[in-house]
């Protein structure tokens, strides 16, 4: 095998434009996972179960089925019922929808370990529902599943390559572009293989630390 | 959509359960190996088997294939079918995660267990096999079956590599009608009812080998462990 540390060289400005776009989609899909996830999780703990049972058996079809094959549906079949995108909100979208399926049992995990005596002491402080949740339970659930959330993160950076599919030129696009153009397969593909092993390890350092300073 | 479109749906079906069949067994053998290495007395042992973890786990399922596909080849001079690369790379990433459940299944195991079979002098091989094994793996089912659930999803990588598997047949099938939503709709509702079936399976594996050890199986898996989350 030989290696060509002038083709690493040539590959760096592409490189550091997948980068952004990796780090832009990752931003963006956490984003909408986190909401879309407290959402799912609120609306399971609805009183109705014509509520509940819908939002469990979407969840569980989206859980199940590949990110890779709903990433062509969204691609392909909204432009078809008239919704255009850009290929990366598309794809934002999609790994976002994704992944609330996931941080939506994160959270309910975490409301669930919220002792029943705040429960309780809300009731007897007559706090209205809408308060009761905003003041007191979700600030206590949600810092107890921040690490588990983080570790969704990590885990939602490595499905960003899959966005190359529906042409979101991120990280592996720009390798596989590269490639394609210099006839380099070599380079670009480990050059990326090791900066997702670097970023997602930091990754965890940070989230390490994070977990130290939240839950106690 | 016609017969001939059928068929080439069902051959996709067949590839996906072929390179899911495949590459669990490989995963399966790398998360025994390695979640074993890791509790080894040898640091060295240890060391390296959980550095290769942090690796696999570390990097991207997809860009692991591309890798396999595309380095290895001129790397070492020799090229994998197209199957046995999918296995290759799908084994070895998800065989990193499952080597983090058997090394804390391992770990949960009560300790006076090992100290009952140091007690009656037995091997350490032998307290592996005899003592910590039996009733390490029951508790490792829940967990497995997520990680397959999340394998058969990564099954669907390799048709980016143009291998003929459920996903490709979807792509082909989509440019045969010009027309998606039908397609995806039930390439989804497919990959949907095999996962389904995989985790009864493995709900009725747990409950066998649970009984084994006189436990009752777990009512619901609560939440799934983040397949690749931290290093």
């Amino acid at each position: 095998m030989e290696w060509d540390w002038s083709a690493v060289g040539d590959f760096m400005p592409q490189f550091w434009d997948g980068l952004l776009v990796t780090l832009q989609a990752l931003a963006l899909g956490s984003l909408i996972s986190f909401v879309l996830g407290l959402v799912w999780a609120l609306l399971m703990r609805a009183p109705s179960r014509f509520v509940r049972w819908p939002v469990g058996v979407v969840t569980e079809f989206v859980r199940n089925t590949p990110l890779l094959v709903q990433l062509f549906f969204l691609f392909y079949v909204l432009p078809e019922w008239g919704v255009t995108l850009s290929a990366l909100a598309t794809g934002v979208i999609g790994i976002g929808l994704h992944y609330s399926t996931y941080t939506m049992q994160v959270y309910r995990a975490g409301i669930e370990a919220v002792p029943p005596g705040q429960w309780e002491a809300a009731t007897a402080l007559n706090l209205p529902r809408v308060r009761t949740w905003q003041v007191v339970i979700l600030p206590q659930a949600i810092r107890r599943v921040v690490p588990a959330l983080g570790n969704y993160v990590i885990s939602m950076l490595k499905d960003t390559p899959m966005l190359m599919v529906i042409t979101v030129l991120e990280m592996l696009g720009q390798a596989r572009l590269f490639a394609q153009e210099h006839f380099q397969f070599t380079e670009p593909l480990t050059v990326i293989g090791v900066a997702f092993i670097v970023i997602s390890y930091l990754a965890s350092l940070l989230l390490r630390s994070l977990e130290r300073r939240l839950v106690r | 959509m016609t017969s001939g479109l059928w068929e080439l749906v069902f051959k996709g079906i067949w590839t996906t359960v072929q390179l899911l069949f495949f590459s669990a067994i490989l995963a399966a053998a790398v998360s025994f190996v390695v979640g074993v290495l890791r509790t080894h007395r040898l640091w060295i042992v240890r060391f390296l088997a959980g550095f290769y973890t942090e690796v696999f786990r570390g990097t991207s399922a997809l860009v692991m294939i591309f890798w396999v596909f595309f380095v290895l080849p001129p790397a070492f001079g020799w090229q994998l079918v197209p199957m046995w690369a999918g296995t290759l790379a799908l084994g070895l990433t998800y065989g990193a995660y499952g080597s983090e459940i058997v090394r804390g299944a391992l770990k949960a195991v009560d300790p006076a267990q090992q100290e009952g079979g140091i007690a009656l002098s037995f091997t350490p091989w032998q307290r592996m096999r005899l003592i910590l094994l039996p009733q390490a793996v029951p508790e490792m089912i829940p967990p497995f079956s997520n990680l397959l659930v999340e394998l058969l999803k990564g099954t669907a990588l390799v048709s980016v590599m143009g291998m003929g598997d459920l996903a490709f047949s979807g792509n082909l099938v989509r440019l045969a009608l010009q027309e998606s939503a039908g397609i995806y709709t039930y390439l989804l509702l497919i990959y949907f009812v095999i996962a389904f079936l995989l985790t009864r399976l493995m709900r009725g594996l747990e409950k066998k080998l649970k009984a084994g050890v006189g436990k009752e199986p777990t009512r619901e898996v609560k939440v799934p462990e983040p397949v690749g989350g931290g290093v």
